[in-house]
């Protein structure tokens, strides 16, 4: 680069933000003369004049309207994968609403599980995904019977089934012997049957019994904690596993996974284990999913200005009355929200000044709001 | 293993068979042995067997089939026709029987007779009876997308007819009457079985399928307004408004009559002028709003003890009906009766006709409504070479994204239907063929794909389209401009607020609610969005020492503060009556909202 035409593009710093100054030292070829640079430079203060937001004008109420009027005609709640039964995602309205109100439980927790490169074959995935998985008792078993005679009920394994998970009858029996404190656990004679009889056998209580066969259908023998569906899919050429409850710290901690691109659409999972920055472009990059997969299109900046405004404070907060609302300095604003009586009533006891200087307030006591033609104000010298 | 029964949801026992229990239990409910309206349903994911005989759950009869062959045989339906046998007898025979939706699950239903297999275990009585009977009632049914037959089952419901025979006795609460209602050209089976003869709910008319200057984009259609002038939907609104004479304690009781000038509250004489000297209004009288149609007095309200000095006590009420802002019609057909309590009741029919105009809806039998958007004298609208003009021009564009195949189907059977003077049968899945209608129409000497050249009323200039027109059933929906119009420039407001009322009913005004005030805020239109909001827009004095709103004290002529009395700088402050009254509020809890006013400029 010239010294010359550098100094020239220097020469805006006053006019132009930064990042447009570093972008234009490194765009511009050195071929232009200083005349070109000069009406290159011109042209772009032109073009970012126009491209500011005037003062006054409301970016915040106009964020909310892009987002909420397409919102408006979302349609299909759930969006199921093709096979397997119990794997969907909440997509559309329901979503969003979960993202912006920042729920600590979501409906449908999702992980996206990459491998390490010279690992991920079809094969290993496939392996991985079944190793992982949250196995419940009732994969490996072959039958329940209720034997009303002897109050017992008496569980047969599938020892094949069992064999996938690497465990046969005595670990499960173990297992279960944990988990079912007011039973006993006997295997049986017959080596693949395990006979669970109550310990205190009060009374013949066949709905106690019924009860417990029910309970077993819970019980986890095997895999990850939360991860209750594996499904490996093919992506862009590469294998990943789509898993249906979340688990991010221990997934992440394991060998095998490319912690660069596995993630969660847990939120505060996100912000737990990554950190804020991190839930930030998450809120972003789940808004946008969710829009896109409705065939919707919003001007991304309206989803950051939201993503924003919800970790600005260093912590995940919702667009909720625990969440952002609850930072607003006016009293009347956080009072029109939600549960305007308990608002007060903290604001009396602390003795709080609303200066009535944003909109909401504003327009309570029928008064200009401070926002585009009710911004600028008349000040006259006086003689 | 062993299947889990359970009957209403209570676990009962297992059993070994599954299957041969269940046909056990078929078996024994088509010989009468069980309950014919109890269920079996065998859930195979969870190998249980659920037996249900509780109420509220829907039954569909169906036909039996038994080894590939329908249980319903020639001779039954001779017997039938012959008075021989009824429904009942089939199903005692074990030729029909009802399913739930659980054991419909386990069930195999053929459509039609013809496609019955080994494996099937049912046929449909009719093909119609998979749906309804309103959605039955749409002719061609089976060529249209789902949703629109359901709009088009539910608009039928809304349809002006010819509701009931005894009408003119009757005290109906909002009930409309179709003047010439007639039967239509184009009908399905279900016209027949209910009766649809006995109450029609529309008419044929001319359907011309073009546009016309706009006037019937987005859902609107043009009217012929000769044909309304000749009666076309015409149709007439009936309204009761009723008077109920109650007793109180102490003898006294409402009573009709023309009230007295001394009576409190009385209105204008001109009010009472269509009373009869009972105090009723004679029949006939054609009546405008704030005009009373019954004239009713009610005793003094409290009486207490010293009321007997006092002259003005005796002084009756009064409580007289009149007819509400907005309201018009003609006395029409007056009872005198008693109420369920035991007093006397007068109830007055007001009749009002409806003659179609802008605004007014209306819909052919295809889920595809419409509201008029202009009456056109049929001179200037098109008409065809042998001089027919469209009763009724309808939009293409109504068509294309709603699929409605039927609407068109409808328009050419029923032009076939006019021309050879027949009806035609259009009944879901057993219509007519198109191909027959088509060859028909063109033998009655008409273009075989329902156009024709049309002529420019106007201009007279012959199209240069040919134009789809044909013959259809229209129906007139009981929406109508008349019953919902209503403006506001200023009127009545909220005592406690101070704001507009709201509804029709009360001469309300339309909210500028909080979406619609977004909308203002995200132009910038800050001005005129608080003039928006000046509708309850009050100048209360507040003082400035106390920061608590003041009052002008009517005897000194000054301004107070109720603090410091004289003793405060005060000054007006413009603000909603609504935020006046939420620093009362304030008040009332024991909270001090204080004001701290300081100079504009």
């Amino acid at each position: 680069m010239k010294k010359e035409i550098e100094s020239i593009i220097q020469s805006y710093a006053d006019k132009l933000s930064p990042f447009l100054i570093e972008k234009a030292t490194q765009e511009i070829p050195d071929s232009v003369t200083k005349k070109q640079a000069t009406q290159i430079m011109d042209t772009l203060v032109a073009s970012a004049v126009v491209a500011t937001v005037s003062p006054g004008e409301c970016v915040g109420l106009v964020s909310a309207e892009s987002i909420g009027e397409p919102g408006t005609q979302m349609t299909l709640n759930t969006f199921h994968f093709a096979g397997v039964a119990e794997m969907n995602v909440t997509v559309g309205l329901p979503r969003l609403i979960e993202i912006f109100d920042a729920r600590k439980t979501i409906k449908t927790p999702m992980m996206e599980v990459y491998l390490k490169e010279g690992k991920s074959s079809l094969e290993q995935i496939k392996q991985f995904a079944k190793f992982i998985k949250e196995t419940l008792l009732p994969e490996v078993l072959k039958d329940v019977t209720i034997d009303i005679l002897d109050q017992k009920v008496i569980i047969e394994i599938d020892p094949n089934a069992a064999a996938d998970y690497s465990l046969d009858t005595k670990e499960i029996a173990k297992i279960l012997k944990t988990k079912l404190k007011t039973f006993s656990v006997v295997q049986g004679e017959e080596t693949d049957k395990i006979e669970l009889s109550m310990k205190s056998s009060k009374s013949e209580n066949l709905k106690e019994l019924h009860n417990i066969k029910v309970k077993l259908k819970k019980i986890k023998i095997h895999g990850m904690k939360g991860v209750k569906q594996v499904l490996p899919v093919e992506r862009n050429g590469e294998y990943v596993i789509l898993t249906s409850g979340s688990n991010l710290k221990e997934i992440l901690a394991m060998d095998d996974v490319d912690s660069m691109k596995t993630t969660s659409n847990d939120l505060y999972e996100i912000e737990a284990v990554l950190g804020i920055e991190a839930a930030r472009s998450a809120v972003i990059e789940e808004t946008v999913k969710v829009i896109e997969a409705q065939g919707l299109n919003i001007d991304i900046r309206h989803i950051m200005l939201v993503a924003d405004i919800m970790c600005a404070s260093g912590q995940l907060k919702g667009i909720t009355r625990f969440g952002v609302v609850k930072d607003k300095s006016s009293v009347l604003a956080r009072a029109s929200f939600e549960t305007p009586v308990k608002h007060i009533f903290t604001a009396a006891m602390s003795g709080e000044i609303d200066r009535l200087q944003s909109v909401v307030e504003n327009v309570m006591i029928n008064q200009p709001v401070p926002l585009g033609t009710g911004l600028p104000s008349l000040i006259t010298k006086m003689k | 293993m062993a299947t889990e029964v359970y009957v209403n949801q209570k676990y009962l026992g297992t059993v070994d068979n599954a299957a041969l229990f269940i046909e056990d239990f078929k078996d024994q409910r088509r010989k009468g042995q069980v309950e014919i309206q109890a269920n079996v349903y065998h859930n195979t994911i969870t190998n249980e067997i659920h037996i249900s005989s509780q109420k509220g759950r829907s039954l569909r009869p169906l036909i039996i089939v038994k080894g590939g062959k329908s249980l319903l045989t020639e001779k039954h339906i001779e017997q039938l026709t012959a008075g021989e046998i009824t429904w009942d007898d089939l199903t005692k025979q074990g030729v029909i029987e009802y399913l739930d939706a659980g054991e419909e699950e386990n069930a195999l239903v053929a459509f039609i007779e013809d496609q019955i297999t080994e494996n099937h275990t049912h046929v449909e009585i009719t093909q119609g009876s998979i749906v309804g009977i309103t959605t039955a009632l749409v002719p061609f049914g089976n060529f249209n997308p789902s949703s629109r037959l359901i709009i088009g089952s539910k608009n039928q419901k809304q349809a002006i007819g010819f509701y009931a025979a005894n009408y003119h006795i009757r005290m109906d609460m909002d009930s409309n009457l179709m003047h010439y209602p007639q039967y239509p050209i184009i009908k399905t089976q279900l016209h027949d079985v209910t009766n649809y003869a006995e109450h029609p709910a529309g008419q044929n008319i001319v359907v011309a399928i073009m546009s016309y200057k706009g006037y019937n984009m987005e859902d609107g259609v043009i009217l012929n307004k000769s044909s309304v002038q000749r009666g076309l939907a015409r149709s007439s609104y009936f309204r009761p408004v009723s008077a109920e004479l109650l007793r109180y304690s102490g003898g006294l009781t409402d009573e009709l009559e023309i009230p007295d000038k001394e009576t409190k509250g009385y209105r204008t004489e001109a009010e009472y002028k269509f009373l009869e000297e009972d105090g009723i209004i004679y029949p006939e009288a054609k009546l405008n709003e704030g005009d009373v149609v019954i004239g009713r007095t009610s005793p003094p309200r409290f009486l207490n003890s010293l009321d007997e000095y006092n002259l003005s006590v005796g002084v009756r009420r009064e409580s007289s009906v009149a007819l509400k802002h907005g309201e018009r019609g003609i006395a029409d057909f007056i009872t005198l009766t008693e109420s369920e309590e035991g007093n006397k009741l007068i109830q007055v029919r007001l009749r009002e006709e409806r003659i179609p105009e802008i605004g007014d809806k209306f819909t052919s039998r295809h889920g595809q409504k419409g509201v008029v958007g202009i009456l056109i004298p049929s001179a200037d609208l098109p008409f065809t070479q042998s001089g027919v003009t469209p009763d009724l021009i309808f939009t293409p564009h109504g068509v294309s994204s709603r699929m409605t195949v039927s609407h068109l189907l409808e328009l050419i059977g029923a032009k076939v239907g006019a021309l050879a003077a027949r009806h035609v049968d259009a009944s879901l899945f057993d219509s007519e063929k198109e191909v027959d209608l088509r060859d028909e129409l063109s033998r009655l000497g008409f273009k075989e794909d329902g156009t024709e050249v049309m002529y420019d009323g106007i201009s007279g200039k012959r199209m240069v389209a040919r134009i789809y027109v044909g013959n259809m059933y229209y129906l007139r929906l009981r929406h109508m401009v008349a019953n919902k119009m209503q403006s506001r420039a200023r009127g009545p407001i909220q005592l406690l607020t101070r704001q507009p009322t709201e509804g029709k009913a009360r001469e309300g005004g339309l909210r500028l609610g909080e979406m619609e005030k977004d909308t203002f805020v995200a132009h910038g239109a800050t001005l005129l969005l608080k003039e928006r909001f000046d509708s309850d827009k009050v100048s209360v004095p507040v003082c400035m020492k106390s920061g608590l709103i003041g009052y002008f004290d009517g005897r000194t002529k000054q301004l107070k503060s109720p603090i410091y009395g004289d003793d405060s700088d005060m000054a007006y402050v413009e603000m909603s009556y609504a935020f006046k009254l939420l620093l009362n509020e304030l008040l009332s809890l024991g909270i001090y909202p204080h004001i701290t006013l300081k100079d504009k400029f």
